[in-house]
């Protein structure tokens, strides 16, 4: 009997997924022995094609990381989704935009003068890719960008969702296990839709630091205060996202004395993770006076980046109304 | 003047957020004092401003409002003691959230009305209903509907 068919793939993303899956050390034999890898451009030579002949459903499991940035992106989202029975929105990029996703914030314009034509650009001709280009042998042609970048699951339907900047590898490991043991009968796969490799609650429950239930006076960024390490972060007025972030990570960051930046995304219920940071936040300002409360915020220099650093496309706006206008 | 598309001013839809004791109390009175205002604002009751969560504003957003409107007691005056300073701060901090992703200011508004104020809180809503139709229509569902996925079969996309 052959084995079943494995693929991942990267769209709009670092690479840092990949990583993360290699990274589960010997456990990546335990993936080759009970899956057949037939599609991974980072790990493999595969071509498209290959990918076209294939029959639907053929790929068991197709873990997708990275956000819809172009055309190409959204037509290998389209296609593994066809050839795959369990499609798995791998990673922050693919489940909420991360990093890509803040360009949400710009229109494609402003992308592009940013990339081609700052001052530390060497473009005197003031050159721009065109996405079809004609040479003596043909037509070139490059991917089209899409105005905002998607999720995936705005573009085809997901089974399930692992987030993560990257995932945890002791996460991943977690799934591997699971989904072999599925395969062999010997488990059940959650309900589609569900999020795994995750806990259900917030990072500040896997949190050892204390609350005391402080609140504050002004905000500070961290790298210029000497934030006392047994003590909640947010408290002590330090930007910290853990209040909304989903569990799962065992408060990696803040353990090590950082402020969670939010990788796992949105916790369970949560349906706009920046929503849910702005009423964290306002509930340790120490104020009952507007102006007062105007002249603390102003520590907090970029709200926006800050609470949607990773959830700018999967949140209920989007994209700003510059992005969206194009 | 006929009521064509074109001549039709633009009416504002406008979501509001009163609490139960004091700013829907207002409405209450401005509604049995038979005083007159702009209808632009729907309103939604909660128990206090306090349980204002800021998902509900950038849900109204998302669903196509043309501005949000959240009201409650006067500071000092809350039933729940202090939960309407709550909803000023987290107010204030959404505020500059939704600048950023291109809402300007002027849609949304923070109104503190007693019970008693019928008067001023139909006056206020005719004042926000006239800015926010300077402003002009958000759109912003409308804006966002061609990012939504259209399903296309792969092979169509392809060629």
């Amino acid at each position: 009997m052959s084995k079943p068919k494995f693929a991942m793939y990267w769209a709009a993303s670092c690479g840092g997924c990949e990583i993360a899956v290699l990274n589960i050390h010997e456990k990546i034999l335990d993936v080759d022995a009970a899956f057949d890898v037939v599609f991974w451009p980072v790990a493999m030579d595969a071509k498209y094609a290959d990918v076209e002949k294939m029959e639907d459903g053929e790929i068991t499991l197709c873990l997708f990381n990275g956000g819809m940035r172009n055309d190409e992106n959204e037509h290998i989202a389209k296609l593994l989704r066809k050839k795959s029975k369990i499609m798995v929105s791998f990673g922050s990029c693919a489940c909420e935009g991360c990093i890509p996703g803040l360009a949400n914030f710009s229109s494609i314009k402003d992308l592009l003068d940013t990339a081609f034509s700052t001052i530390t650009t060497d473009n005197p001709d003031n050159i721009r890719p065109q996405t079809s280009y004609s040479v003596p042998e043909g037509i070139l042609t490059i991917p089209t960008l899409n105005p905002v970048l998607k999720t995936l699951d705005q573009v085809v339907d997901v089974d399930y969702y692992m987030p993560g900047c990257p995932p945890e590898s002791h996460q991943i490991a977690a799934v591997v296990d699971l989904v072999i043991a599925a395969l062999n009968g010997k488990a059940e796969l959650p309900p589609k839709g569900a999020t795994i490799g995750a806990g259900n609650s917030t990072v500040c429950d896997e949190c050892p630091r204390t609350r005391n239930v402080k609140v504050i006076k002004e905000f500070g960024r961290i790298q210029l205060m000497h934030a006392d390490p047994t003590l909640c972060l947010l408290e002590q007025g330090i930007p910290c996202n853990g209040p909304a972030t989903r569990s799962g990570c065992n408060g990696r960051c803040p353990t090590a004395g950082a402020q969670c930046i939010g990788c796992y995304g949105p916790a369970e219920g949560v349906v706009d993770y920046g929503a849910r940071l702005i009423s964290a936040f306002a509930s340790v300002i120490d104020s009952d006076k507007p102006e007062e409360i105007d002249k603390i915020l102003d520590g907090l220099v970029d709200p926006a980046g800050q609470f949607y650093r990773f959830n700018l496309a999967g949140s209920l706006l989007r994209a700003s109304k510059a992005a969206q206008k194009g | 003047m006929t009521d064509t598309p074109e001549t039709k001013p633009f009416e504002p839809v406008i979501i509001g957020f009163t609490c139960n004791w004091c700013s829907y109390r207002a409405a209450d009175m401005a509604g049995i004092s038979r005083m007159k205002y702009a209808p632009n604002v729907r309103l939604i009751r909660l128990m206090c401003s306090g349980r204002l969560d800021p998902t509900f504003v950038f849900k109204a957003f998302a669903g196509g409002a043309d501005a949000v409107l959240v009201s409650g007691c006067h500071p000092g005056d809350c039933h729940y003691s202090t939960q309407n300073y709550k909803a000023m701060r987290r107010f204030h901090l959404m505020q500059r959230v939704l600048t950023q992703m291109g809402i300007e200011p002027g849609r949304t508004k923070l109104l503190w009305a007693s019970a008693a104020e019928g008067q001023i809180f139909a006056n206020e809503i005719t004042k926000f209903v006239e800015e926010v139709r300077l402003l002009g229509p958000l759109n912003w569902n409308k804006i966002a509907a061609p990012l939504l996925p259209v399903e296309v079969p792969a092979e169509e996309v392809h060629a």
